[in-house]
């Protein structure tokens, strides 16, 4: 097996492009084109923030289905029990190695036998493609859409961890880290850092516009509600 | 638009071919209407939906007002995080800056995400011209790629495929590109994507250089968003040291909180979820996550020609979701190859014209391939009055002219010219009542009008002598 080493050669840098002439040309053209047309009108921003009230029990429950609704699998445990059943869920899965991400809890994989792979140094491609599971904290999840988001914050690694291996398993604390809808998703996340938002495992529609789960991504996707965790947010 | 698909036959022609293949109209009607009754579902759950595509149309118009401030901010944000800004005016450019940027890393190969852009261009043609083997890595284009075919939809280029055809063309040719399809491979959908998995596996795992669309650019921020399914997009944009990304100049959006709008709109039109199963944002380069060479091609390739049209820049506003496609009389029973373009539908027949003019056959026929019912701009997320444009542009064809245009521009004059005599008139109904009997089926050199339409009866005598006769 070939494993690219963790630090990159830096790419040749490539050959300036002379694009500057096209810029000015591209610029002009769209000054021109909009030249004589009149001021465009304010957004209305008239639309919801949440589609649902604000009850952490309810948006709890509309998470859960959500999320199985696109074949992911949930689970709701205590901050206690948390260790025991992200055992349970690697073996039930046959996972014999786990990636772990810098800054995930120590307690966490207190209870599995999986060969545990840490991320530093990094893990190549072919490491992770050879590596069965993947278990991580999440940045926030949404109820709405069911969806979980990923900012590459203390144990949840880089995007390639929750990429390459089969099974995630991505543990969201509640109700701290839940939020109703996409508009206050966006409001809490940082843009300048590496997001992935993932709702359900890898999936396509594109046999005959149905939808089929288990493509590039993850085919397994489990999901860890947790009550009673700390209230610190990871 | 590159003249990828040159030599078409105007619509008409192309649509008689597609409409008598009972396969292709099989295919497209089963996944048509699937995706439409989902659609209307994922759309209703939003109590605010005609609300946020106000929101979505408005965002758009004000950016195309402020275009050139907007891509000014984006190219700042997106250099001051670490990435490379460059511009393309036209098709030749944008793939001469890509292949450049290819050869500069040393690689012969890259895999591509899924982009309506680099397809417009023609970009795998380009690179392969430069000895660079370009790598879909999306099923569909997988599917289309494999099977030397062209794409017919916007999100779903291989629709007119059905899961047959498709498990045919993954034994017949995934050897010749690398991992053949696994023996005994059926036509079971999970089976179909599992051989696709496998098949692309090795390509991500050693890539160097990805290629990408997006879907929208954040100017405040610098950041780049990809919608997808499948997760062939995280590995293009993450696994490889360099990642391209070509991207058309209307893409920008001007906030980070415009996102809540689309990332809304666009998954309940376009494969009718209330989220698609990965979106990948990413802000130019991070130091230890994903490729360390980031370069943005920011294309124009006739999109301010669009953008000088008063009524045909709304096109701009397009996010790409194909919901206009899946509720199309048309487009359900011609399919989507005989648009002729990248683009096909209701969008394609107002975007491909504006983009590349219309002096082709094809391209002055596609504002006619339409029957105007206004079902494209009713699903419409950011409300373009397809309809609208369709008209508009059928002007410009006939301001230009023609033998058909000029027969019909003398007929409506002369009309025009009877219709202000009221005595005139009035003889000319009876005259036409009186012989009735003597009139031709179809009035000689309008075939191209009759064709598809019945003449109305002429009654017996007309309405203003029945009156006088029957008032009292």
């Amino acid at each position: 097996m070939t494993t690219p080493s963790s630090s990159r050669p830096t790419p040749p840098s490539p050959p300036r492009s002379p694009s500057s002439a096209s810029r000015e040309r591209v610029l002009a053209r769209i000054r021109a084109a909009t030249a004589g047309a009149g001021e465009a009108p304010d957004v209305p921003r008239d639309y919801l923030t949440r589609h649902v009230p604000d009850d952490p029990e309810a948006l709890l429950g509309l998470l859960h289905e959500n999320l199985a609704d696109y074949r992911a699998q949930v689970h709701r445990t205590t901050e206690n029990e948390l260790p025991q059943l992200i055992g349970r869920l690697l073996d039930r899965r046959g996972a014999r190695s786990v990636a772990v991400p810098p800054g995930l809890p120590e307690r966490w994989l207190s209870a599995t036998t999986a060969e545990r792979r840490g991320d530093e140094p990094r893990l190549g491609p072919y490491e992770l493609d050879a590596t069965d599971a993947v278990v991580t904290g999440c940045a926030l999840a949404v109820a709405e859409t069911g969806t979980i988001v990923l900012d590459g914050g203390p144990g949840q690694g880089r995007r390639a961890l929750t990429l390459v291996p089969d099974l995630h398993l991505c543990v969201v604390r509640t109700p701290q880290q839940v939020v109703a809808s996409v508009p206050l998703a966006l409001a809490r996340l940082g843009p300048t850092r590496p997001l992935t938002w993932i709702s359900g495992p890898s999936a396509t529609s594109d046999i005959e516009l149905n939808r089929v789960e288990g493509v590039h991504g993850p085919r397994t996707l489990e999901v860890i509600l947790v009550t009673g965790g700390p209230s610190d947010g990871h | 638009m590159s003249g990828v698909f040159v030599g078409m036959p105007a619509f008409p022609e192309a649509a008689r071919t597609a409409v008598a293949d009972a396969t292709l109209r099989s295919n497209l009607r089963h996944a048509t209407h699937t995706i439409r009754d989902k659609r209307a579902r994922a759309v209703a759950e939003l109590a605010d939906w005609v609300e946020l595509r106000e929101a979505g149309r408005r965002i758009k118009e004000q950016t195309l007002r402020h275009l050139d401030r907007h891509l000014l901010r984006l190219e700042e944000s997106v250099t001051g995080a670490g990435g490379t800004v460059h511009w393309a005016a036209d098709a030749e450019e944008a793939n001469r800056i890509v292949a450049d940027l290819v050869r500069a890393t040393g690689e012969t190969e890259v895999v591509k995400v899924k982009s309506m852009a680099t397809q417009e261009i023609g970009l795998n043609e380009a690179l392969a011209a430069e000895g660079i083997r370009a790598y879909e890595t999306d099923l569909a284009e997988l599917i289309v790629q494999l099977g030397d075919d062209r794409p017919s939809h916007i999100l779903v280029p291989a629709i007119h495929r059905n899961r047959g055809e498709i498990r045919d063309v993954f034994r017949s040719e995934m050897g010749k590109w690398g991992r053949p399809a696994p023996d005994g491979l059926t036509d079971a959908p999970a089976e179909l994507a599992e051989a696709a998995r496998l098949h692309l596996r090795e390509k991500f795992l050693r890539a160097k250089v990805g290629i990408s669309g997006a879907n929208f650019m954040v100017a405040e921020t610098g950041t780049l968003v990809v919608v997808e399914s499948e997760g062939n997009g995280r590995m293009c944009l993450t696994l490889p040291e360099t990642l391209i990304s070509v991207v058309g100049i209307e893409k920008v959006v001007p906030s980070w909180r415009d996102l809540e709008v689309f990332l809304q709109t666009l998954p309940r039109s376009s494969t009718a979820e209330r989220m698609n199963p990965y979106t990948s944002m990413w802000t130019g380069t991070s130091d230890d996550d994903g490729p360390s060479a980031f370069h943005l091609v920011l294309l124009d390739a006739g999109r301010t020609d669009v953008l000088a049209d008063e009524t045909g820049r709304q096109a701009l506003r397009c996010i790409r979701c194909s919901a206009c496609l899946n509720v199309c009389p048309v487009y359900e029973r011609a399919g989507g190859h005989a648009y002729g373009s990248v683009y096909p539908g209701p969008i394609g027949a107002i975007l491909t014209p504006q983009l590349r003019g219309t002096a082709s056959g094809i391209d002055a026929s596609l504002p006619y391939a339409s029957s105007l019912c206004g079902a494209c701009y009713e699903v419409c997320p950011v409300a373009i009055d397809i309809p609208e444009v369709l008209v508009h542009l059928r002007e410009r064809i006939v301001e230009r002219g023609g033998p058909g245009h000029r027969r019909e521009r003398a007929t409506m004059k002369a009309a025009g010219w009877v219709l202000d005599h009221p005595s005139l008139l009035a003889a000319g109904e009876r005259l036409a009542t009186r012989t009735r009997a003597l009139h031709p089926r179809n009035p000689p050199g309008a075939r191209a009008w009759t064709e598809s339409r019945d003449l109305p009866e002429l009654p017996a005598e007309p309405f203003r002598d029945w009156w006088r006769k029957n008032r009292t």
